[in-house]
């Protein structure tokens, strides 16, 4: 059903991977609960076999990375495995990523509940002004947080330094969904609960928590696994993960086995998180029983405890948004007119919005096979695929182009480095935002409108332009947005996998900041952000009106 | 004695007034009925008994307890009362079984045996208390929420349209079957429904709500039969509404002579019929001949709905008339038994039984 669908879409990250099982669970959800799918037999009807033969290539394709792991893998020998993987340094890489996991996923847990709460459910003054500076740190890329940080506290560095500022940079990733789901919840459970004889305390603990279950689940793997990937943040503060021993492997010895064994380990720690996930998640269904229109909630008052609640959120808004503004403020002023380099930038901007676009293209049209069979003519097969490109999907890009760059020089040498490969990376990392969004709005347009069109007497094609298209159109351009601004600010893949003398914004910045001169950086910083900003906006617009607000 | 005592309670919502001055007294052990269209503030005067929200003015008192008074109220979870909602609001994160023992404390005594005893009381199957709220179907998910209130031993029940949800058959089954429950258990009940049938069967107490305000309160053949105005008669059933005269237990309509339950003595006034106090026999137009207080009609429509068939009737002599020229183009509209329906263009005798209600 439709609510499912949201809720999926309310998780989808706006820069990194996108998240696996939960989509997967949703999937089966769409597929089973068969509402807008199709009533029952009616609906199901036989896809074209070139549509099937898309489909499948595009998840085979998919698929590639996770072959040439298994592939480097079983190349390799055990020995030089053993040897490669079971040496102190991964332990140390091991000990550090999961300390990371282990104290930012929490950590953000309890803030984005609270914050939720706050903003959702209290009479907190300005709740809605509120809201939207919760989400908005997501418009800032996480390594340029990373950077207002150091420019800030120049001795910040290791675990807790880490911990830190990953919590401020991906905790929207949690307060989206937390937030859409206690919006969702139904009043009058908690009346309910009330009536028998609980008080507001036991209350959100024994009804309104276990609701938010799921949306902790899905919002908490998000977060976990832009941790395991995510490169610039760490390097800025020195805390080595397994993505920044990577890259620095891949940058001293190329393509060789250590890197392709520690990428190895580092999805061995993705499905980790991703059986932890469904593990915890567990079978639950957390819909609204029964029927009737849900009653408006009430605000909680919160009395006394409105000043300190306001401190949280001034404290989180000045440490999320603040800082990174406040640096990249002082560097653009202390740089003045001289590092606005307007032919460079220009460059940058143009290169980066024209991967952006040609990267969205591909990933939309790459998912629309999937996308229509999936609504259309669901089936066991349809569902395994597309299991497989949300998986994919949920990986790190550093393996992905760690991939695509083997496969590339040892077959295809004449596309390594070409705009060919990093499109397609940019196509299969970004795939399950592109594919939810197509499917959400496919889903929107019953196959009985399409069916009304042509007894009205249009042409199949017609039919079809007229009704499904026309109103899957919007749903597309949203995915395709989502995908734009995930390549606008994406860093480790295009730095591995794009053609000689490309320098897109994020490019652009990470170098400059490599050399220290955090000024020049600046402008970059400033555009990548400003160009987010509209993007987060429509997000948590969207995120409002699907909960029907 | 009265149990529950609610006077002028006020509620306002913005500028809207949810509640404008409510009174209502509760006896023990009773069933009242709130009803009324939507929108007019029954289920807000529930939140309030309930403790969901405070009053801005007015009291309630509970057994001699002040619940809420003039803006202050006792927090819902300390009130003991249990509410009963629309769609049952069962907790989809738990099973059938923790659904019911929610309310009871966790190492409560025999919990299962408790369980399990109120699962049988309304009626549910044991195997049933492992699943999940939404592998039942709304009826099995309404009774789960009965189980749920009265685990914790209420002192008064509040049914906010529980019954609305479940399919017509359902519907009249599950009713009775609460009312004999609760009715056994002792406990004080309110309903709030807009189905003025559930309304009238259920309780020994109905209260007509309309715009925030109660127009009537009585017992459902009181108000049923001798409604304050036009409107609650229409409200609670089809109502055949007559000029006429009245004088010495009489009225004098375009009906004829009817037995009144008034002596008054008026020149215009307006009484009501309930449409089954008139009885329709078949005859032809030789057969109008007869004593002149005889009433006759001619059917013009007859609409068949299985055991119900709804005929018009225009009158084709009009004995004492006041007015005779209003009703004399209104067809009357009764609704006869489906099996001896007279068909259109047959002339049937009309005869009144019982008395009429004049209004105020």
């Amino acid at each position: 059903m439709f609510p499912t669908a949201i809720a999926v879409l309310q998780l989808l990250p706006l820069d990194g991977t996108g998240t696996a099982s939960d989509l997967m669970q949703s999937a089966a959800d769409l597929a089973r609960s068969g509402l807008p799918v199709g009533t029952g037999r009616r609906a199901r009807r036989r896809a074209a076999p070139w549509l099937v033969i898309a489909a499948l290539f595009v998840s085979l394709l998919a698929l590639l990375p996770l072959a040439f792991i298994i592939w480097t893998a079983v190349q390799t020998g055990w020995e030089t495995v053993s040897a490669l993987v079971f040496r102190p340094r991964v332990g140390e890489l091991l000990v550090n990523t999961v300390l990371l996991v282990l104290l930012a996923v929490p950590i953000a847990v309890v803030l984005s509940v609270a914050l939720a709460w706050l903003t959702e459910r209290s009479d907190l003054p300005g709740a809605r002004l509120w809201a939207w500076l919760c989400v908005a740190p997501l418009a800032i890329p996480a390594f340029v947080h990373s950077y207002a940080w150091i420019t800030m506290v120049p001795r910040l560095h290791g675990l807790g330094a880490g911990v830190l500022v990953s919590v401020i940079a991906y905790f929207p990733f949690l307060y989206l969904p937390v937030s859409a789901a206690l919006r969702r919840l139904d009043p009058a459970l908690e009346d309910a609960a009330a009536a028998l004889g609980l008080g507001p305390w036991r209350v959100f603990w024994r009804v309104v928590l276990p609701q938010l279950r799921l949306a902790i689940c899905g919002g908490s793997l998000l977060v976990g696994l832009h941790l395991l990937a995510e490169y610039g943040l760490y390097v800025f503060i020195r805390f080595d993960t397994f993505t920044t021993a990577i890259v620095d492997q891949f940058q001293s010895t190329f393509n060789g086995p250590a890197a392709n064994m520690l990428a190895g380990v580092l999805v061995s720690c993705c499905f980790v998180l991703l059986g932890l996930e469904v593990l915890v998640r567990g079978e639950e269904r957390y819909a609204r029983v029964g029927s009737g229109a849900a009653r408006h909630q009430q605000r909680a008052p919160l009395g006394r405890a409105t000043i300190p609640c306001l401190a949280l959120l001034v404290a989180t808004t000045l440490l999320a948004l603040g800082v990174p503004f406040v640096t990249i403020g002082g560097w653009l002023a202390a740089g003045g007119t001289a590092v606005w380099r307007f032919d460079e930038i220009g460059l940058a901007l143009g290169q980066t919005l024209f991967l952006a676009l040609a990267g969205a293209l591909l990933a939309t049209v790459a998912a629309m096979p999937m996308a229509w069979i999936s609504i259309r003519a669901p089936g066991p097969l349809q569902r395994l695929l597309e299991g497989c490109t949300y998986i994919v999907g949920s990986l790190p890009g550093v393996v992905i182009a760690l991939a695509l760059v083997t496969i590339t020089v040892r077959i295809a040498m004449p596309l390594y480095q070409t705009l060919f490969t990093i499109l397609v990376a940019y196509a299969l990392m970004f795939l399950p935002r592109a594919l939810v969004s197509l499917r959400a709005s496919i889903a929107q347009a019953p196959v009985e409108l399409e069916r009304a069109a042509s007894s009205l007497g249009r042409p199949p094609l017609q039919a079809l332009w007229s009704t499904t298209i026309r109103l899957s159109a919007p749903g597309a351009a949203a995915g395709m947005a989502l995908v734009a601004l995930g390549i606008m600010n994406e860093l480790t893949a295009t730095q591995m996998l794009a053609p000689n003398g490309t320098r897109t914004l994020a490019m652009a910045f990470w170098s400059y900041s490599g050399e220290i001169d955090y000024a020049s950086a600046a402008p970059y910083a400033f555009i990548m952000v400003a160009m987010s900003l509209p993007l987060t906006w429509l997000l948590y617009v969207q995120s409002k009106r699907m909960a029907g607000r | 004695m009265s149990f529950l005592e609610i006077s002028g309670l006020h509620k306002h919502y913005g500028p809207v007034a949810a509640l404008a001055g409510v009174d209502l007294s509760v006896v023990s052990g009773s069933r009242t009925a709130i009803v009324g269209p939507s929108g007019c503030g029954k289920t807000t005067l529930l939140r309030l008994i309930a403790g969901f929200e405070a009053p801005d003015q007015g009291r309630i008192t509970l057994d001699g307890e002040v619940l809420a008074k003039d803006g202050s109220a006792v927090p819902a979870h300390r009130r003991g009362i249990g509410v009963v909602a629309q769609d049952g609001a069962l907790f989809p994160h738990l099973t059938i079984g923790d659904n019911i023992g929610f309310g009871m404390g966790r190492g409560e005594d025999k919990r299962a045996e408790r369980i399990a005893e109120l699962a049988y009381i309304v009626g549910l199957d044991k195997a049933i208390l492992k699943r999940r709220p939404h592998q039942l179907s709304g009826g099995q998910q309404q009774r789960v929420a009965l189980a749920r209130a009265m685990a914790m031993k209420p002192r008064l029940m509040l049914l906010d349209e529980p019954f609305s949800a479940l399919d017509t058959g359902l519907r009249a089954s599950m009713r009775k079957a609460v009312a004999e429950l609760l009715e056994a258990a002792g406990i004080t009940t309110i309903l709030v429904t807009h189905d003025q049938a559930e309304a009238l069967s259920f309780a020994s107490q109905v209260a007509v709500m309309r715009d925030g305000k109660f127009s009537q309160v009585g017992t459902p053949r009181e108000l049923y039969l001798k409604p304050k105005d036009r409107m609650i008669a229409e409200f609670l059933g089809d109502a055949i509404i007559l000029p006429a005269k009245i004088s010495g237990g009489f009225a004098y309509s375009p009906l004829g002579r009817i037995a009144v339950d008034t002596s008054d003595s008026r020149d215009v006034v307006r009484i009501m019929l309930r449409p089954e106090q008139i009885a329709l026999k078949r005859t032809s137009r030789e057969g109008m001949s007869g004593t002149p207080d005889m009433l006759f009609g001619e059917v013009t429509e007859s609409e068949f709905a299985g055991s119900m068939c709804t005929v018009a009737v225009r009158l084709l002599n009009s004995a004492d008339p006041p007015d005779a020229a209003a009703i004399g183009n209104t067809p009357l509209i009764l609704r006869k038994s489906g099996m001896d329906a007279p068909a259109v263009g047959e002339i049937v005798r009309l005869t009144v039984s019982g008395t009429a209600h004049v209004f105020a």
